[in-house]
């Protein structure tokens, strides 16, 4: 059970939130005029690090806000 | 206190465990090998007891509980008790006992109330920080006065840490007095594990026998429970500590038939004492078998040639720190030569590990794991039966790593999970390959420490409790109509409303008949409802549905569909402009919450720029679906002053109007293809609004209908369910909904179109069906395939998605998802399921109404 701290409303536990994947995988400017390879990159491919990984969280059950927050993968620190 | 063990009654002492009980009254054998059937005794005092597991058949703290540990349960007056062949017994009726869950923040958690966690808890406390100190036995409260002038202090006594994971978060479990137990969550700052050690065998044969046990353990249960575990016993260790446990046995008044150390030359004060008792203490020897009595009970101990006669033999081989929590947050061990045993070798961020006391006064504790003899009597896992003979067939079939030898000879597998023969089996199959044991490094420890019953980790969350359930505010009407439930999420909805004698079958074809040709109402409250609003929010439902909702006029209704950027459909629903800047959203009942917050990751993460507002109503407006060729005359009866004309009041546009009092927001939408009007209002006047329509509708005979009749009537439409018709993988060019999707403006999964994946002719698409039995309902999931009797693989062309009766249509009628879709029209194929193939005719998934004619009466 990790303890994320939510950047409005503190360390809270993981189950009041909902993990949104890799941060930083912007939506592309304009997806027609991406090839397929591009497009499925964006769709498709995240990061798999092991160590420290740039994640987005959803306060879900609290303030319902989306945040980012870095956690090694491998010990489960979290720093922002 | 009485209490019963296999059926003979017994007498206890409070405070007794049932085995200090057993031991107390001399019952020997508590236990069989679960494959041998040998007999087995009680061999520790806590919870590292590989045979005691009892199965508990009164009531009380585990009602009908099976593998409960005897040395961990407390004995209550009424007791009852049978003993098992490494097996317990589910029991079928419903368990009476409570089991709680609770959750807390400490700043310090210290687990162990010996000297050393006693200790660290009050200097804790001192510092004004808030303490947990639990300890799987009863703490004594003499022990614990000092900590109790401290408010942010709470003693857990019988209660085990069974769980380290992420971020300082504990679970614990705690047994309280003889009628519950209770499921602890901790968040601790910090925590000290006071664990101390665990007692470790030593291997030799029949090493199993009722009457051998840990040397501490037959010494604890003297100093603990003034209980005499033998009358002349053998000592057998290769430390001082054996020596100690020796030393109390003999003080309490146990003639000592001899001391056996495995040690050649020992020195200091315990042997000393030993000796000057006139105990015949026998160095550089080991114990290489035992005797037993015709019962199996453990009659004479052997050292070589040399036979003792004796009831108990109290074996040593060392201690192993009890390092599971601080291995399961991820610590490390290695082994120590000097402390005979695998040790804390890093540091785990907030766990401070308090080392075990060494029992140490002289001479150097040896390593012994086993002693040579007949490798089938040596028993490794006495658990599981496993002896060393297994655990050389595994070495000798070639594996190496303990892991895998676990695995094949199933030691450590067993409910006690090796706690007392873990280390010593490593030690085995470390022999056994000829390597160190601190090469082969120990198996990680994972959580529970000690077994946790599903009962305990269900708590109350069963039966009504298990999930929250949303009831609407016509909930009772349903119920006194003797509706029957469907559960749709978390969501109660009427599923048909049965009048006497009917079965499902016939209830919904008469709410069928009722939509499609008088005048039916639905309780649609449930429809995930979101309020969007801002300047923006024409712009933003245009990048988030694939068809265009800026250009909707205010009043009007459109219906959308919404696709991840996969291109896959992941909800659809009708969305009314209310207002110039303000959007009224509806989406599947199952998927409101996923919406929402789809909703708000694209406008917080990508378009923060788009000023809209997004609220969840779902549960302020409910809702009444008027449906029928005759809901306009029922309309007219009820909102009077509203003109429900066709031409004033077309379909796909909303009203505001009052009805009989209430503030309601009319929709002329329809999901069954019929005439029909969604009345909302504050959910505080549904129950009122529904009584309303009924009683306006009730002269025409109006009939309630529930969700199976809705379904059937949106299939026969060739409406989809998302989700049903649909699963993740479906495009809405597949669903037939290409029509919705716009060509004229960007919107999120569009360019997932253009993808060579989604443009395949021979995608799964949706169908109709028609059984050639017009009397045969398919299996709804029942694959399609071309000819049933194919060799197998048999190639899958789709699968059967919605099946119903209908009423109109006279017959039975199907949805699918079928490889080339309509391409395949007229064709015959065949539904496949629990050994059925039915021909099913593939057809236009539009089977009533085609031209759609009966939306305007």
């Amino acid at each position: 059970m990790l303890s994320i701290p939510c950047p409005h409303c503190g360390d809270r536990d993981e189950t009041e939130f909902h993990y949104g994947g890799q941060a930083g995988v912007a939506y592309p400017a304009d997806p027609m005029t991406l090839t397929d390879e591009q497009w499925a990159e964006y769709v498709f491919m995240r990061d798999n690090p092991k160590g420290w990984f740039a994640e987005r969280w959803f306060h879900t059950a609290g303030c319902r806000r989306w945040f980012d927050l870095e956690r090694h993968t491998v010990t489960y620190e979290i720093r922002r | 206190m009485r209490f019963t063990f296999d059926g003979v009654s017994y007498d206890a002492v409070s405070g007794d465990t049932l085995a200090a009980a057993l031991l107390r009254n001399g019952v020997r054998i508590v236990a069989r090998g679960p494959y041998t059937g040998r007999p087995r005794g009680i061999v520790d005092l806590g919870a590292g007891e590989p045979h005691a597991f009892v199965q508990v058949e009164s009531g009380g703290a585990g009602e009908g509980e099976p593998m409960v540990r005897a040395t961990t349960l407390e004995v209550y007056d009424g007791l009852a008790a049978r003993s098992l062949a490494g097996k317990g017994r589910l029991v079928d009726a419903p368990i009476e006992a409570r089991y709680d869950k609770t959750w807390t923040h400490v700043d310090v958690l210290v687990v162990g109330a010996g000297q050393a966690g006693l200790l660290a808890a009050l200097e804790a406390a001192q510092t004004g920080a808030r303490v947990i100190l639990a300890d799987a036995d009863p703490v004594r409260s003499d022990f614990i006065d000092d900590l109790r002038e401290f408010p942010e202090v709470r003693v857990l006594g019988r209660t085990t840490v069974t769980g380290a994971y992420e971020h300082g978060f504990y679970v614990a479990v705690e047994r309280r007095a003889s009628s519950s137990q209770r499921l602890w969550h901790i968040r601790a700052g910090r925590v000290v594990l006071a664990t101390g050690a665990l007692e470790r065998p030593i291997l030799f044969p029949d090493n199993d026998r009722p009457g051998i046990m840990l040397a501490a353990a037959a010494a604890g249960y003297v100093t603990r429970f003034g209980v005499r575990v033998g009358n002349r016993a053998v000592v057998f260790g290769c430390h001082d500590g054996a020596l100690a446990s020796a030393l109390t046995l003999l003080e309490a008044g146990i003639d000592l038939a001899a001391v056996v150390d495995a040690r050649p030359s020992v020195n200091g004060p315990l042997v000393a004492s030993l000796r000057s008792s006139g105990v015949p203490v026998l160095l550089g020897a080991v114990v290489t078998g035992t005797s037993a009595d015709a019962d199996g009970i453990l009659s004479a101990v052997h050292i070589g040639s040399e036979v003792l006669e004796c009831d108990l033999l109290a074996v040593s081989g060392g201690w192993n720190p009890n390092l599971h929590l601080y291995s399961q947050a991820g610590g490390r061990t290695v082994w120590s030569d000097e402390a005979s045993a695998f040790v804390a070798s890093s540091t785990v961020d907030g766990m401070t590990v308090v080392d075990p006391p060494r029992r140490q006064h002289g001479t150097p504790p040896m390593t012994l794991w086993c002693v040579e003899g007949d490798p089938a009597r040596i028993f490794v896992d006495p658990h599981r039966d496993a002896t060393l003979a297994d655990l050389r067939a595994a070495v000798d079939g070639g594996m190496r790593s303990p892991e895998h030898v676990k695995r094949f000879t199933t030691i450590g597998t067993g409910a006690d999970q090796g706690r007392t023969s873990g280390v010593t089996s490593l030690g085995a199959l470390a022999d056994a390959l000829g390597r160190p044991v601190g090469e082969l490094g120990v198996t990680t420890y994972r959580p529970p420490v000690t077994p946790i019953s599903f009962a305990l980790l269900a708590g109350r969350d069963r039966g009504p409790l298990l999930d929250p359930a949303r009831r609407t505010p016509m909930h009772e009407w349903h119920e006194s109509r003797g509706a029957v439930w469907e559960n749709v999420g978390q969501w109660k909805r009427p599923w048909y409303y049965p009048r006497d004698g009917e079965d499902m079958h016939q209830a919904v074809l008469r709410e069928c008949a009722a939509a499609r040709e008088g005048v039916a109402m639905m309780d649609v409250t449930t429809l995930g409802k979101i309020d969007l609003q801002g300047p923006d929010t024409g712009a933003f439902l245009d990048r988030i549905y694939t068809n265009k909702f800026s250009s909707l006029a205010v009043g009007h209704c459109r219906y959308g569909v919404m696709c991840r950027a996969d291109g896959m459909v992941f909800d659809d629903g009708v969305t009314a402009r209310l207002a110039e800047e303000r959007y009224h959203m509806t989406t599947t009942t199952g998927n409101a919450a996923a919406v929402l917050d789809w909703l708000d990751e694209w406008l917080q993460t990508e378009w923060p720029d788009l000023r809209v507002h997004t609220t969840s109503v779902t549960d302020q407006w409910a809702a009444v679906a008027v449906v029928g060729p005759q809901s306009r005359e029922v309309m007219r009866a009820l909102v009077p002053d509203l003109d429900v004309s066709a031409e004033a009041f077309p379909f796909m546009t909303v009203r505001e109007a009052d009805v009989d009092g209430m503030p309601a927001r009319i929709f002329r939408i329809s999901f069954t293809g019929e005439l029909s009007y969604e009345i909302n209002v504050p959910s505080y006047y549904g129950l009122a609004l529904w009584e309303a329509v009924y009683r306006a509708g009730e002269p025409l005979g109006i009939t309630p209908y529930g969700t199976e009749t809705m379904h059937v009537l949106r299939a026969e439409k060739g409406f989809i369910v998302v989700g049903q018709d649909t699963d993740g993988t479906v495009t809405p060019h597949d669903a037939g909904l290409g029509w919705a999707v716009s060509k004229v403006k960007r919107f999120v999964g569009e360019r997932s179109f253009r993808r060579a994946d989604t443009a395949r002719p021979d995608r799964k698409q949706l169908v109709g069906l028609y059984p050639r039995d017009p009397s045969t309902v398919v299996a709804e999931g029942a694959q399609l395939v071309v000819d049933p009797d194919a060799p197998i693989p048999v190639p899958m062309l789709g699968h059967v998605t919605s099946s119903y009766t209908s009423a109109v249509l006279g017959r039975s009628f199907a949805l699918g998802l079928l490889h080339g879709g309509l391409a395949h029209t007229g064709e015959t194929v065949f539904a496949v399921s629990d050994g059925r193939a039915d021909p099913v005719v593939v057809t236009d998934p539009v089977f009533y109404d085609k031209e759609g004619a009966r939306r305007d009466g």
